[in-house]
C-alpha cells in the first residue's frame, strides 16, 4: 500500500500533533503529581526528593522488606507520586532497623546504600512546631517524646528553663537537635496532644540558612585556635573572702556551693530509667 | 436475520477435529501462566509465604533471582539516574528471556492488562460491535514511546509510571489502589466500544518496547503448512495483529511470523482446524 508524499506528511502532523498533545498533559500532570506533602516521609537513605523521583521505580521491594509495615506505596489518594514508598510519622513512625532491609532491598539506589548507619539517616527533621500546645513548655512534666527517642539524649534533650509564669518553677522542655535527629518520627507518632505538637518535617522547610556572611565569633575562635581580637583584660572584684562574682551569670555567690538543679537535670538526661531498659 | 460476525464462530471448526481443550490450549496455558505469576506475587502480602517479593516493574524470586522491568529502567536512565548494578542485572536477564521466548510474549503470557483487553475483545464480539481502529493508528504506540522517554528526560523524573496502567493495575492488585481503578476500567470500555485492541495494539509503549525486542527475538510463530490454509480466515479474526499473519500465511517468503508485534500468544495455532501454525525457531527453513 503506496502512500503520497502529501498523505505521509499529514499522517506524521496528525500523530506528531497528538504525541505533543500527550506529552503536554503528561509533564503538566506530572508537576502537579510530584508535590510530596510535608506529612509523608520518604524511608531512610533516600536521594534527594527531586533525584528520588527520577530513581525510584516503584517495584515495593523496600515496603515488602519493612519487618514493622511502617512503609507503604502510595495509591492516587495519598497525594504522593503514585506507587512511591513513604510513611507518616504520625501513624508510624520508622523504627531504624539496624540493618536497614529497606535500603538494602532497593534495586535502584533511589535508597541509597552508602547509609550503613542507621543513625546517620536524614528522613526530615523533628521540630516542635507549637510550643504554646507543648504542655512541657506549660511547666507539666511530660518528656513522652525524649523518652521515645531512639537518639535519646543526643536528638533531643530535657532542658531547664526557668518558668515566668509562676516566678518559682522550673519548665523542662524537650528541645531537638539537628545534627542527630534522624527524623525517624517516633517523637510524632507518640507526642500524647490530640495534634502532634511535634512534628518531623523536611528538613528543606524544617531549617533556615544563614547567609554565609554571619560569622559565629566563638566559632571562628575554636577554627583558629585562638582569640582573633586581643583578649578583654580579665577584670579584678574585690570581693570578700569566700565569695565569687559572676558578670553573667548568677551574680555573688559562696565559692564552694554548686547549683543542685543542674545536676539534677544532667541526671535526668543521663540516668535515665527507660533509657537503661533500652540499652539491655 | 441476525448477521453473525465471524468471531462469533471462530473455533468452532477447530473443536470438532481437536476437541475444546485441543482448541484452547494455549489460550487456558495464558491464563495459568497470567493469573499464577500474579498469584505468586499475592501469596507473600496475603498469606506471608514470600517466594517473590515486589511487583513487575522489580522484583526478588526467592532472595536470589532479580528481575526487572527493562521499560521502566529506560525511563529512569533518560530522567537522569545513573542506573544501579541490581536493577540493571534484573533487567538483562529479563531482556535475555524475552529474546529467546519473543518481546511481546510479556504481553499475552504476563501483563495483567492483557486479561483485561481480552475480556473487552470477548465482549465486543458477544455484544456483535464492529471492529474499529477510531482513527488511532496502530503506530501511535510507537510516538507514546517515545513521549515517555521525552517527558522522563524533559521533567527529571518517571513520569510515564504515574498514568502508566500495567504497572498501576499490577502494583494496585499487590499493594493496594483506590481511584486507579477508574483509568483500567476505562481502558476496557475504550477497547469494549471506541477500538478493538486499542490499548494493546495501538497505544501501550510497553508492549512497543517489547515490539523493538521482538524485531530479533528467536520463539516465533510458523505457519508452517500453510498450504494447507483453508480461507477461513479464522486467524485473521482472533489475532490481536491481524496485519501480521499475512505475509507468513499468504506470502511467497518465509513462512515464519517475523512481525516484531506478534504477541506469541498462539491463539492462531489453537483455532486453526488444519492445524497450519506452529511454534519454531526464526531460523526455521521449511
Amino acid at each position: 500500500m503506496a502512500i503520497s508524499r502529501r498523505e505521509f506528511f499529514i499522517n506524521s502532523a496528525k500523530l506528531a500533533t497528538t504525541s505533543a498533545l500527550i506529552a503536554t498533559g503528561i509533564v503538566s500532570y506530572s508537576k502537579y503529581a510530584y508535590s510530596i506533602p510535608a506529612t509523608a516521609i520518604r524511608p531512610p537513605g533516600a536521594l534527594a526528593e527531586k533525584d528520588f523521583i527520577s530513581a525510584c521505580i516503584r517495584c515495593g521491594l523496600c515496603v515488602n522488606d519493612c519487618p514493622f509495615s511502617t512503609l507503604s506505596l502510595a495509591t492516587e489518594e495519598d497525594g504522593v507520586a503514585i506507587g512511591t514508598p513513604f510513611f507518616t510519622a504520625r501513624t508510624a513512625g520508622c523504627e531504624m532497623c539496624e540493618d536497614i532491609p529497606c535500603v538494602k532491598a532497593c534495586p535502584t539506589g533511589a535508597l541509597d546504600k552508602k547509609l550503613t548507619d542507621i543513625n546517620n539517616a536524614k528522613m526530615g527533621l523533628a521540630r516542635i512546631v507549637d510550643t504554646e500546645g507543648c504542655i512541657a513548655y506549660q511547666g507539666l512534666r511530660c518528656e513522652v517524646c525524649f523518652n521515645i527517642c531512639p537518639l535519646q539524649g543526643k536528638a533531643i534533650t530535657v532542658e531547664m528553663r526557668h518558668n515566668n509564669r509562676s516566678g518559682k518553677h522550673a519548665l523542662f522542655v524537650p528541645v531537638v537537635h539537628y545534627d542527630h535527629c534522624t527524623g525517624c518520627g517516633k517523637c510524632e507518632e507518640a507526642c500524647i496532644m490530640e495534634e502532634a505538637v511535634i512534628k518531623v518535617l523536611p528538613t528543606k522547610l524544617a531549617m533556615g540558612k544563614r547567609q554565609d556572611h554571619y560569622k559565629l565569633g566563638w566559632e571562628e575562635k575554636q577554627k583558629a585556635g585562638g582569640s582573633l581580637v586581643s583578649p578583654d583584660i580579665e577584670h579584678k572584684y574585690n570581693l570578700p573572702e569566700g565569695k565569687q562574682y559572676d558578670l553573667q551569670g548568677k551574680g555573688l555567690t559562696d565559692i564552694k556551693v554548686e547549683s543542685s538543679l543542674d545536676n539534677a537535670l544532667d541526671s535526668l538526661n543521663s540516668f535515665n530509667p527507660l533509657f537503661d531498659i533500652k540499652k539491655k | 436475520m441476525k448477521k453473525t460476525s465471524i468471531c462469533q464462530v471462530v473455533g468452532n471448526d477447530a473443536k470438532k477435529s481437536k476437541g475444546w481443550l485441543g482448541a484452547n490450549k494455549y489460550l487456558i496455558l495464558r491464563r495459568l501462566s497470567q493469573l499464577g505469576i500474579l498469584f505468586l506475587f499475592l501469596l507473600g502480602p496475603l498469606f506471608d509465604i514470600w517466594i517473590v517479593k515486589g511487583n513487575l516493574t522489580s522484583s526478588l524470586t526467592l532472595d536470589a533471582l532479580p528481575l526487572s522491568d527493562p521499560f521502566v529502567l529506560l525511563q529512569s536512565f533518560f530522567a537522569g539516574h545513573s542506573l544501579a548494578t541490581d536493577a540493571l542485572i534484573g533487567a538483562f536477564i529479563v531482556l535475555m528471556f524475552y529474546f529467546i521466548v519473543g518481546g511481546r510474549a510479556f504481553c499475552s503470557w504476563v501483563c495483567p492488562m492483557n486479561i483485561v483487553t481480552d475480556a473487552a475483545n470477548y465482549l465486543r464480539c458477544k455484544l456483535g460491535i464492529k471492529a474499529a481502529s477510531g482513527g488511532v493508528s496502530n503506530k501511535t504506540r510507537y510516538w507514546i514511546l517515545a513521549i515517555s522517554m521525552f517527558s522522563a528526560w524533559l521533567t527529571g523524573s518517571i513520569v510515564w509510571e504515574l498514568v502508566n496502567p500495567v504497572s498501576i493495575l499490577h502494583r494496585g492488585i499487590i499493594f493496594g489502589m483506590s481511584f486507579g481503578w477508574s483509568l483500567i476500567v476505562l481502558i476496557f470500555l475504550f477497547d469494549l466500544f471506541v477500538v478493538k485492541n486499542g490499548w494493546c495494539s495501538r497505544l501501550c509503549p510497553m508492549g512497543a518496547f517489547y515490539s523493538l525486542l521482538g524485531k530479533a527475538s528467536l520463539l516465533k510463530v510458523n505457519a508452517k503448512d500453510r498450504k494447507k490454509c483453508t480461507d477461513c480466515l479464522e486467524c485473521y479474526a482472533v489475532c490481536p495483529e491481524s496485519q501480521i499473519i499475512n505475509p507468513a500465511l499468504k506470502g511467497n517468503g518465509s513462512s515464519i511470523v517475523l512481525d516484531k508485534n506478534c504477541t506469541n500468544c498462539g491463539r492462531c495455532i489453537d483455532i486453526c482446524e488444519p492445524k497450519v501454525f506452529v511454534y519454531s525457531s526464526r531460523f526455521k527453513k521449511n
